[in-house]
This record gives C-alpha cells, structure tokens and sequence, in this order.
C-alpha cells in the first residue's frame, strides 16, 4: 500500500508539469509565461508535504524498501523544490527576450526536478537510475533550447553523447553488482558486499560506477564536456546544470557509496581520493585561464565538485561517526554550493544584461555604474572563494572538519593540504572578476544606451535577494544555527543507517 | 554596570562598527555629512567601550579572563561565542579602537580619489570589527572568523583607493598600476597561511576532544595533550598562518607593497593593528596550547626574526621613496616583537606586547605624517623632499620627533620594544640554545644601530637642507585642525608610554608572567 503522504511532493510535482505543457496548448502567445506562474505555484504545494512530512519526522518506507522518505531525503527534496523556484525566476525574462519556447521549457525543467526528487529518495539501484536519467534526459534538451545558435547545439550534443556514454557506464556497473549480489536493494547489496571486496566482478562493477557518477558530477578526468556545454547552454540552463544536475550525480553518489556499499570503501575509497585530488587541482588551474566568465565558473564548478569528493576521499580509512561526519560534510557543502552557485549565475544573467557581455573585462566598472550588482557579485564570488564570514567559508569548513575528523591517517592530511592551497589558487580567479568590476574602468567599447541603468526584471532580483540572503545568513546567523542543527537532526536517522 | 561586564561591553566594542557599516549601507551616497557622522559616532562608540573596559579591567588579576561572555554559538561544530581579555589583549583591544577612531577623524577632509566616503568608511567599519574581535575572541573559530574579515576591506581599499603607479611584475613582461598588485598579493599571501592555519585549529579541534575553547586548549595543551609529530605539523601550520600576518622573513614580501600602495589611512590600520593580529596569535594561541614546540621551535623564530631585523634596516637605506621606507622599517621593528616572543621569558613577551603597542601608534603616526606629506607635495620621493623643516615647520617637527621615537631613543615608546627584546634575548628561556640567542642579540643590537642610521639619514634628507627650486614661490599650509586632533593622541600616547611603560606592563605583566610560568615552568 503506496502511502499517499509520503507520496505528495512527487505527485503534486508530476501533475504541475503536466499542468504546465496543457495550459501552454491553450493559452495566447502573450501569456505563455503563466506557465513560469504555474510552476511557481506547483512548487510551492510541493513544497508544503515536505514540511508536513518533516515535521511528522517518522521514517517511511515504501515498496519493500526500494523508496523511503526520511530526514535526509526530505533535507534533499526541499533543495531541489528551492533550485527549482530560482531557476524559474531566473528563467522567465530569459525566456521572453527573444524566441523561445516558453511551455516546454517550464514542462522539461519541472521533470528534470521530479527525478532530482525520486532519487532523494530511492534506496535501489533500479529506482535510483531511473531518476538520475529522469533528472539528464530533460537536461539534454535544455542545454540546447537556443536552437539558432549553434554554440547551444554543440552543448547539448556533448552533453547528450556524454550523458548516454555515462548512463550506459553506470547501468553496466549496477548490473555487473546485481549480478554477484542479486538483490537491487541497498539494504541487501551492503549486508553482502563485505565478502565480495575480493570478488573481481563486483569490484568492478563497483568501479565502472564511479566512472558514470563522475561524469555526472563533472569530476575530472570526466569533466570535459562541462566547459563547452555550460557556455553553449542558455544560462538559467547551465545555472541548473551546475547545481541541480551536479546535486543529482552527488545524491545519488552519496546514497550507493554509503548506503549500498559502505562496507566496500576500500574499493571507492581510494578512488574518490584521486577524483577529488585531481578535479581540485585541473578545476582550479584550468579556471585561473578562463576569460569568459560562465567558462570560468564551469572550471570552478568542476573544482567544487573536487571539493565534494574530498570527504568521500577519506571515508576509506574512517570508520563510526568520522564517516558519519564525512558525509554530512558532503551534504552540507552540496546545498550551500548550491545557494551561492545559483547566486553567482543570476548574477552573470544581470551583468550580462548590463554589459552586453560574458568577458570578464567587458564587466569592467560594473560597480561604478550598478554597485548593488556589484555589492551581490563580490558577495557570491567571495563566497564561492570561501572567505570568512560568507557561508562558503562555512561550507568549506566542514568540508576541511570532514576529511581531518580521523586526521591520523596522512591520506587525510595530504588530501586536506591540497585543498587548502587549491581553495587559496581559487582566490585568484573569483577575485579577477572583483577586480575588473569594482577596480578597473569602464570599457571604451562599453554600451552606452539605457542598458546600464534599466531597472532588473523583478523575477530576477527575487531570485538574487534569495540567494544572497541564504549565503549571507547561512553561516553565522542564529537563523543558521537553527537550519544546521534542523539539518543535523535530519541526518541522524541516516547517520544510524550508516553505522547500524 | 553588570552588563558591560557580563561580556556586552566587549561586544559592543567589537560590533559597534559592523552595525555602524550595515547602516552606512542604506544611507545614501550624497549625504556625505550623514555618512561621516555615523562613521564617526560608531567608531567612537567602539573606542569608549574600550577605554571603559580598560577603566573596569582589574588590574589585580591580569592573567584572567575578564569583562567575557562565553555563549552557545554554532554548536553543531561546538563553536562558541567566548570573548574575553585579559592583560595581554587589553592594550591591543584599546590600541585598535583608538587607531580606527583617529583613522575615521584623519579621513574627515582627507578622502582619497576616487573619494566615495561612505564606501571607504564601511570598509573601514568592518576592517574596526574585524581587528578588535581578533583581540577578544577566546574561540578558535570565533578567532578565525575575525581575523579573516580584516582580509576583504583591506583588499578594496588597497585596490580601489591604492595607489596608480605602474609597477613591473617580477617574473612577467607587463607592468600593471601597484594597488591592483598590491591587493592580490596581500589578500593572496595572507590566505595562503591562513588556510593552514584553519588546518591546524582543526586538528587541535579533534585531538582536544572536539573543542575551539582556547582557555580549555590551553590547558589541555599545558598537561602534555599534544606531543611528537602531531604538535609539530600543528605548531607548522599555525606558524605558516601567523607569520605571513607579522610579516616573518621571508613570508614579508606582500607588507612593503601593500603598504606602500595602501591610501594614508589604510597604510596606519595595516601597520599600527593587523600586523599585530599575527604576533598577538602567537602569544595567545601557539605559545600556550604548544608549548614543548615553541621550544622546538623558538630558536628557528629568534634567526628569522634576526634576519628580519637586519634585512629590513638594509633595504630601508636602499628606499628612494618615504612611505616605502616606512613600510620595510615595520618588517624590522615587527623583527624585534618576534625576537622578544622568541626567547619564551617574561622579559621577552613584555617586549614583544609594549612594542607592538609602540609600532602601532609610532608607525601609525609616521604614515599619517607620510600621507600627509604626500597631499602637500604630490610626491613621495625623497630625494625631492628636502627642506621640509623650512616649508612646512609644524609638520617637519612632529615627522622628527616621530622618527626618533621610532628609532628607539630612550624616553620616547619605541624605546621599551627593541631594549627589552635585546636584554631578554641575552638569557632565553632555560634549555634554549645561548649560542643562537646571543647571536641574535647581537644582531638586534646592530640593527638598532642600523635603524637608527636609516631613520636619520631619512629626516636629514627629508627635513634639513634647503628646499628644492621647484618649490620655490609655492605655499604649503601647515598642519590643520583635523590632522591635529587624529594626531594628538598619539604623540600623546607616544611620550607617555616611553616615561611611564607601566601604562602597558601594568596591564601585561601580570598576564605574560603567568603564561611563562604555566606554559614553560620558567
């Protein structure tokens, strides 16, 4: 018996994206962008089971086990339910600046969210891929919604091509597990996985889906597609890759490494060691090049994944609540990334609007002519640098509390040194951008019409005010001591999970 | 007054400017006269509370934590918000108000271009926050977060009111304007040991049974909790954070540039406060919570500093340009502190706090008379400078007298610093080497006989003599009514503490005595 309650925001969310696509067929030209209203609206009924559910607080267990709804799936659905209203915020005056297709947009945005939502809560490896492309498939065609441009096409057969390939990677490596488990449920691949370690056929099943995952996550030496897809994408699209896409690849990275094969961590241990080591190192180098500034927040996109990984890069040689600790680190740092990630985009969305361009010398003097933009992009940009008192510094906080909670083992310390010089490297790109806007003066090949000073469409000073009062408040603030100590009661039923 | 002692007057000194900045940012840009006042009103309230401190302080019980709160902070990484002074941060915590305060009344009629006063005095709010936190903060976290807020107003104020010489990038072809280089540099540099640093109070975190309380660290770290390799990489990554702060050499290299390029008063907040962030680290932090590894350690801080004396005396005869030379006068002065931590005595650590104390209201002063200079004559160079005692008296006194405070002359604050350090390095704590010591004494003593050579020399060229033609027939006004109630105190502050040092050992001694003897036994 399906139970309803548990059930809602996946329902509710599937019928607003329907709602959506049926109303668009009936609606006049001049109205399509109801549809951005309807969405809004849907997300918010689907956002008010989720408080309910959370503060019912049981643990509830669907389809014998394959689908629960608990502390942290809840933590995941509602930040999956906030990037979607950013996205739509950032997206509607996007969408009405030049032709695009407006319903359909909303519809594919919506379902891709609807599987970031199921995989929260999936806990078998069928229901889990069947969210993850849920989540890519909508994805493929977003990427490529500027149809005229041919940039746009090239992202989204890239990111298509690369997509499948992965897809196809991990589906191998789930089968190759199903096939010496015999079980799909996590709950029955971790109590056998510990007299399997030696099994050559489940270590690389085990393997092959770590190289699906870091496609999906953007971690190098699986990273190449993202520059290109992400400058090619409509922007409220590569925003949308870079945060719900990537928290996707990391949910369901998260929920198979320490659910389903927490006793295997010998195996993805070490290798997600390397993939954060090196995504830290390539992320950040390649991102200190970069002159157009979505490439550069691509690069630094696949360093903050570096980042992420780093606690999983450990969880080989802890044990008890250090891996506890690793990975609510990981958890923490992916909705805080998150915040401030969408923030920067919005950003990039206004400061293109102002410049007329995506060079980071073209926005030089932005401050002189829009300080509040300015104020707002020295906020996200030092906040994805991780400079105290912004929530990026809080984030990259646990991330360093995370990988040194069992910090006798010199992996760790190898590890957590590499991050804190790459995090000081990252410094020297976010601040470049800083520098042109605030330091340098304006360009002579700046536009000098009416741009600089026509008021932001509300939609997407909303979608700044939010994120930039989470990544100022979510550090310090009382306020952020009651989400974080919501969040860590949240993920203690999980943490029992783990350990028990 | 239980309030102010239960830990709000502390608070209120150390927040006051933050709320002052966050109310600057909703007054508009025109308003100028608005702006100033409440840049003014706030920094003020900040200085009072500190004074009012010092006034309620007990001077009885030094070594103990007063006027604190300790209250339930983040408490998901038990992070708490445990402030608190005692006699060794007082006088900073004093010394950091005050300074911002004279800073915001020096800025009144002297904005640097592009002008914008309510930009430059919100960063100078939150720049107030973030130094005077650092002094009471008794959480290593709460300590962190402090210590790195100093970091971004510093990097716009360098970068956008710095200075517009071009300069050529050691290593690269293209020159580029200094304050965009200065800013990178500092804000990189600074980073770069601060993100160890974090590192490092993480593994103290773990080790210490999952506390950032520092009194608590302290004594963990007094019974023998952190020993062998462990305490090494920790007092390491602590030592890297710290010392890029002094600067140490050879970690100095950010300091001259950033100074330099720094407008007047960002070059006096960073000299006279956020050096002291780094050396005030060391005694509040790496001393007690490590001490068998400042033993280790001591000998190899006692030859930087050593060099850092020496180096920094050598290129300031080498500068062309006045602010510069005071600039690299900071790496040696700030070479005597750590020569003073170095030796772990009494002696030594009061050498290191009343020397701080003196290089910040001295060279303070010296880079307000720079600036000042620089207004008048829109020139730094010294070789055009000469005759200044004729041109403009008032100024050419008080840059002689400043000068010769800060060179050490007996009677005068900079006296105390580098004396003290010489005298504690001729007996190290038992069990350091005498033979590195002794040569490090020697070596401070030469390098006060070379800053006093360079400081002369400097107001032989800048002051005596006749003026250049080039300013014949041009009049210059002399010290005005603003400059003279910014630097009154100062050159107040300066000749009482070098005839009465008690103003600051009054406060310290019985704090540093304390420390010594719980953390070495000596």
């Amino acid at each position: 018996m399906a139970d309803y309650h548990a059930l809602a925001p996946e329902l509710i969310l599937a019928g607003t994206a329907l709602a959506v696509l049926i109303a668009d067929l009936f609606l006049p030209k001049s109205m399509r962008r109801i549809g951005a209203a309807i969405g809004l609206a849907g997300l918010t009924a689907t956002a008010l089971p989720l408080i309910t559910l959370a503060l019912d607080g049981a643990t509830r267990s669907m389809f014998s086990g394959s689908y629960v709804v608990d502390g942290f799936a809840l933590a995941l659905k509602g930040f999956f339910v906030l990037v979607g209203y950013v996205i739509l915020l950032m997206s509607v005056n996007y969408l009405e600046s030049d032709r695009y297709y407006q319903g359909e947009y909303y519809f594919l945005l919506l379902s891709s969210l609807l599987g970031g939502l199921v995989m929260a809560s999936s806990r078998d490896l069928l229901t889990i891929f069947v969210g993850l492309e849920l989540v890519s498939a909508p994805a493929f065609l977003l990427a490529g919604w500027r149809k005229a441009d041919s940039r746009s096409n090239e992202a989204a057969l890239k990111f298509f091509i690369f997509g499948v390939l992965s897809a196809a990677v991990l589906l191998y490596g789930m089968s190759l597990i199903y096939g010496t488990v015999g079980s799909i449920l996590f709950s029955e691949i971790r109590a056998d996985s510990a007299a399997l370690i030696d099994e050559p056929a489940f270590v690389v099943g085990v393997v092959l889906m770590m190289v699906g995952f870091g496609f999906k996550v953007a971690a190098v030496p699986f990273h190449f597609w993202a520059p290109d897809t992400y400058e090619g994408s409509p922007t409220p699209v590569t925003a949308y890759l870079s945060v719900g896409s990537k928290a996707a690849g990391f949910v369901g990275m998260l929920l198979i490494t320490y659910l389903a094969l927490g006793e295997a961590r010998e195996i993805w241990g070490p290798l997600t060691w390397a993939l954060s080591a090196v995504s830290l190192v390539v992320g950040n180098l390649v991102a200190l090049r970069q002159e157009n500034i979505v490439r550069m927040l691509a690069y630094s996109s696949i360093a903050h994944a570096g980042f992420m990984l780093a606690p999983f890069g450990v969880a080989g040689v802890v044990a008890g609540r250090d891996l506890d600790e690793a990975f609510r680190a990981t958890v923490i740092y992916l909705l805080l990334y998150g915040l401030m990630n969408l923030g920067a985009f919005a950003v990039v969305i206004a400061g293109a609007q102002r410049t007329g361009t995506g060079s980071i010398s073209g926005w030089a003097g932005l401050g002189s002519y829009d300080p509040r933009l300015g104020v707002l992009l020295t906020v996200f940009f030092f906040s994805l640098a991780g400079i105290p008192p912004l929530s990026g510094w809080f984030a990259k906080f646990i991330m360093f509390r995370g990988i040194l909670s069992g910090s006798s083992s010199p992996w760790a310390i190898v590890l957590a040194a590499l991050a804190a010089a790459t995090a000081v490297i990252a410094l020297f790109y976010y601040a470049k951008v800083v520098k042109s806007v605030w330091m340098d003066p304006v360009p002579d090949s700046a536009p000098t019409d009416d741009r600089r000073t026509r008021p932001l469409a509300p939609a997407l000073g909303l979608a700044l005010g939010l994120t930039a009062l989470g990544t100022v408040v979510l550090n310090s603030a009382p306020t952020g001591c009651r989400f974080r100590r919501c969040l860590q009661v949240r993920l203690r039923g999980l943490a029992r999970a783990l350990n028990g | 007054m239980d309030w102010f002692d239960n830990g709000w007057g502390l608070s209120l000194a150390v927040l006051a400017p933050l709320v002052g900045a966050l109310l600057l940012l909703v007054v508009p840009r025109g308003n100028e006269n608005a702006v100033k006042m409440i840049g003014l009103g706030f920094a003020g309230v900040s200085a009072l509370a500190a004074i009012a401190a010092a006034v309620r302080f007990d001077y009885g019980r030094a070594a103990d934590l007063q006027l604190g709160t300790s209250l339930n902070w983040i408490s998901a990484v038990n992070a708490r918000y445990h402030v608190g002074i005692d006699g060794i941060s007082l006088p900073l915590l004093v010394l950091s108000t005050v300074v911002t305060l004279l800073g915001v009344v020096y800025s009144w009629n002297h904005w640097p271009e592009p002008h914008n006063p309510k930009g430059f005095l919100v960063l100078m709010l939150v720049l107030a926050t973030g130094m005077a936190g650092t002094f009471v903060a008794q959480d290593l976290i709460l300590f962190f977060i402090f210590f790195e807020l100093v970091l971004l107003p510093m990097y716009f104020m360098i970068g956008i009111w710095g200075d517009r010489n071009q300069v050529k990038i050691p290593g690269f072809s293209r020159t580029v304007e200094s304050r965009l280089y200065a800013s990178i540099k500092f804000f990189l540099f600074t980073l770069f040991g601060s993100a160890f640093m974090l590192l490092g109070f993480l593994a103290l975190y773990f080790r210490g049974g999952r506390t950032f309380d520092i009194p608590e660290l302290i004594s963990q770290g007094q019974a023998g909790a952190f020993t062998g390799t462990f305490a090494f990489l920790v007092f390491g990554a602590l030592f890297l954070g710290f010392a890029v702060k002094v600067p140490m050499w050879p970690f100095h290299t950010w300091l001259p540039d950033a100074h330099t390029a720094a407008p007047t008063v960002g070059s006096v907040l960073l000299a006279a406060i956020m050096l002291k962030l780094g050396s005030y680290g060391f005694i509040r932090i790496a001393l007690p919570i490590l001490p068998e590894e400042a033993r280790r350690w001591a000998p190899a801080i006692a030859i930087l500093a050593a060099i850092a004396i020496i180096y920094g005396s050598l290129a300031c005869l080498a500068q062309t340009d006045l602010k510069r030379l005071i600039a690299f006068s900071s790496v040696g002065h700030m070479g005597f502190v750590m020569l003073g931590i170095s030796t772990l005595t009494p002696e030594g650590i009061n050498a290191a706090v009343i020397g701080m104390v003196a290089h910040g209201v001295i060279t303070g002063m010296l880079f307000f008379l720079a600036g000042s200079m620089q207004h008048r004559y829109h020139t730094r160079e010294i070789a055009r400078l000469g005759g200044n005692q004729k041109l403009i008296p008032i100024l050419g006194g008080l840059l002689a007298f400043t000068a010769m405070a800060s060179l050490g002359l007996p009677g005068l604050a900079g006296f105390w610093g580098e004396f003290m350090a010489v005298l504690g390095s001729y007996s190290p704590l038992e069990g350091l080497s005498l033979t590195v010591f002794r040569s490090t004494m020697v070596a401070g003593a030469i390098g006060t006989v070379l800053t006093a050579g360079y400081l002369l020399w400097m107001i032989q060229r800048v002051n005596l003599g006749e003026p250049k033609p080039e300013w014949t027939g041009q009049h210059f006004h002399d010290v005005d009514r603003t400059e003279m109630l910014a630097w009154a105190p100062l050159l107040v502050a300066i000749l009482a503490i070098g005839i009465f040092p008690k103003i600051v050992f009054g406060a310290s001694d019985g704090a540093v005595n304390a420390l010594v003897r719980n953390a070495f036994g000596g």
